[in-house]
């Protein structure tokens, strides 16, 4: 058998690279200014380089998901895909809207609303990109005979991921319910549907790399995502506590919520058991590596640190702070970065033959970024108390404060350099795999 | 030990009854007798000022209720905070804020010169004007006027 069509998930992922590494030029230029030396201001703002490092965090994201899916659909559905050649027509769209998006956006070419600037005749754009991928996936799955969970979990998430994006593009006059749409799109994605899309490659992965029989890991699978709704939709009241909504939100977003962790906490577990489960030892030890530490790490950031400001009464000094950026960022990195990390690793020998499965470069890289992460987050946590404590309990001035919490932000700079040499070792490596080939592809199969 | 068919009917029943159950919420919410935000206060002025404020991506450094960038001061009492801080000119000095055509620097940290009209600079103040009286259950208090000025600020402002 082979799936020459699952070379396509290359590029997908290739551009993934590409996007990360220009998020995280954004990110410095963020972080400088933070630390008070801002003399990019007049060509790129503040607002301007957040936008851009929220949004290619999204655009990345999603290319490395697509990938996931048109890598993992033909292999779990034993068939090509429908239609390569739209594939690569979805690609190329995705990059130039993306790419519009961004050079929009340092003109003042925006929506304005946080997560979701990309402007409206875009978002049309969009819509229509995704319908294209998921009419591809969709159909694939539909000709095929073989429907496994892993692949119907990974389909699902992407089709609701689609499909909550709308909910953002509904106009309203008051910027409460504006704002209170706004979560049903950023929470119900990255802390529910996104999760589906999570699990569904941490599934494949897992069944790839351990051995451990299909029916026990796909199993686990529904537990796992039938906890993350079940905390998760209700947890997005965690964003309607303070925003101008009824106090119902403090209890329920307060349960619901502090439930959250338990979805990451059986994520963790569940892809540790399946590790030391599997009889099966693949070779691809980096593959390894990033598919357990997406699983620990999202447990970590999502999990526990979401934890930490997620009750309504540390909530209440915390929202709108620093604290947050903490949480987002090892959330991030944790739960979507490294699993989309994660699917490359494997998929990569697979698709070019070169089977650089262990190498120093590639081991450094995983360290490096995760050391670093962690150290951000540290740095973040560290200015974000200091600011809810200065800030909102002290009273003192909002800007007094910045000055005084700049010295994190240097902290931060010095190991987000860590983080970045990781980063640009995964892309040597990811360079030194070359391009894929079909016979890499026969081999494998 | 829990079968497939069990682990499924547990995500697909538990994802199906909190969705109901958000949805009702979410219903319950926005209805009008359980209205926080002073709704009918919404006038042209305000709606025109939401967009001036997402057109320019004014969230993207500041926050409002809480959302937004975190490298600008929070702006959801912005207009009784700096009416407290110059003495009753708070409205004012928005406008001017807005208005400025040069390089604006409050406090040593840039802000982008937007060179408003008169006309739109008082638009975002309405906008500023019914956000503040929103009932944000306590958090309204948590970022309102009982702010302490330190000495150091209040020199640098009478300068």
């Amino acid at each position: 058998m082979k799936y020459k069509s699952q070379k396509v998930a290359y590029w997908f992922f290739a551009l993934s690279m590409l996007l990360f590494g220009l998020q995280i030029v954004y990110g410095f230029i963020m972080g400088f200014a933070h630390a008070g030396y801002d003399g990019l201001h007049e060509i790129i703002p503040f607002n301007t380089a957040k936008a851009v490092h929220l949004n290619l965090l999204v655009v990345w994201l999603l290319s490395g998901f697509m990938g996931a899916a048109y890598y993992i659909i033909p292999e779990e559905s034993q068939r090509e895909l429908v239609s390569v050649k739209l594939a690569y027509v979805q690609l190329i769209s995705l990059a130039l809207v993306g790419v519009a998006a961004i050079i929009g956006f340092h003109f003042n070419i925006w929506e304005g609303r946080k997560f979701l600037e990309i402007p409206r005749g875009l978002d049309y754009l969009v819509v229509v990109n995704v319908l294209l991928f998921l009419g591809i996936i969709l159909l694939t799955l539909f000709k095929s005979k073989r429907r496994t969970t892993t692949s119907l979990v990974l389909s699902m998430g992407l089709l609701f991921a689609a499909l909550l994006y709308l909910p953002g593009m509904l106009p309203f006059d008051s910027q409460v319910t504006d704002s209170f749409f706004r979560w049903w799109v950023v929470h119900l994605w990255v802390e529910g549907v996104w999760e589906l899309i999570m699990g569904g490659i941490l599934s494949f992965l897992l069944i790839k790399l351990t051995g451990v029989d299909r029916e026990v890991i796909e199993k686990w699978l529904y537990v796992i995502v039938g906890l993350t709704f079940l905390s998760g939709v209700l947890g997005t009241g965690h964003h309607y506590y303070y925003i101008g909504v009824n106090k119902i939100w403090l209890v329920v977003g307060g349960i619901f919520s502090a439930l959250e962790p338990l979805a990451f906490l059986a994520m963790a577990l569940f892809a540790v058991n399946m590790y030391r489960k599997g009889e099966k030892k693949h070779p691809n030890k980096l593959a390894l590596y990033w598919t357990l530490g997406a699983a620990i790490v999202s447990f970590v950031g999502a999990g526990l640190l979401g934890f930490a400001h997620t009750l309504p009464q540390t909530n209440l000094y915390t929202h709108g702070t620093l604290v947050t950026a903490m949480h987002g960022h090892l959330a991030f990195w944790g739960a979507y970065a490294m699993i989309v990390l994660a699917i490359i690793s494997y998929s990569l020998p697979n698709m070019t033959g070169r089977k650089l499965y262990d190498s120093t470069i590639g081991r450094m890289a995983f360290w490096f970024s995760n050391i670093g992460m962690i150290g951000m987050t540290v740095a973040f946590g560290v200015a974000g108390v200091a600011q809810v404590y200065l800030e909102r309990i002290m009273k003192i001035d909002f800007m007094e404060v910045q000055k005084l919490t700049e010295v994190h932000f240097m902290v931060l700079i010095v190991c987000a350099t860590l983080f970045t040499t990781g980063v640009i070792l995964y892309m040597i490596d990811f360079y030194k795999h070359g391009t894929p080939t079909d016979e890499a592809l026969e081999i494998h199969n | 030990m829990l079968s497939k068919k069990q682990a499924r009917a547990f995500f697909l029943g538990g994802t199906l009854v909190t969705f109901l159950i958000f949805i009702g919420l979410t219903i319950f919410s926005l209805s009008k007798d359980v209205d926080q935000t002073n709704h009918e206060n919404i006038t042209p002025a305000v709606v025109r000022g939401k967009e001036i404020w997402e057109t320019n991506n004014c969230m993207g450094c500041h926050t409002i209720l809480g959302e937004g960038g975190y490298y600008a001061p929070e702006l959801t009492k912005v207009i009784d905070r700096l009416n407290l801080k110059y003495n009753g000119q708070g409205e004012q000095v928005i406008k001017s804020i807005l208005m400025s055509e040069g390089p604006w620097q409050p406090n040593g940290r840039k802000m982008v010169a937007y060179g408003m009209t008169e006309a739109e600079a008082s638009d975002v103040v309405a906008f500023f004007k019914w956000i503040g009286e929103i009932d944000l259950n306590g958090f309204g208090d948590v970022v309102g006027v009982d702010r302490k000025i330190s000495p150091l600020a209040k020199d640098k402002n009478n300068k």
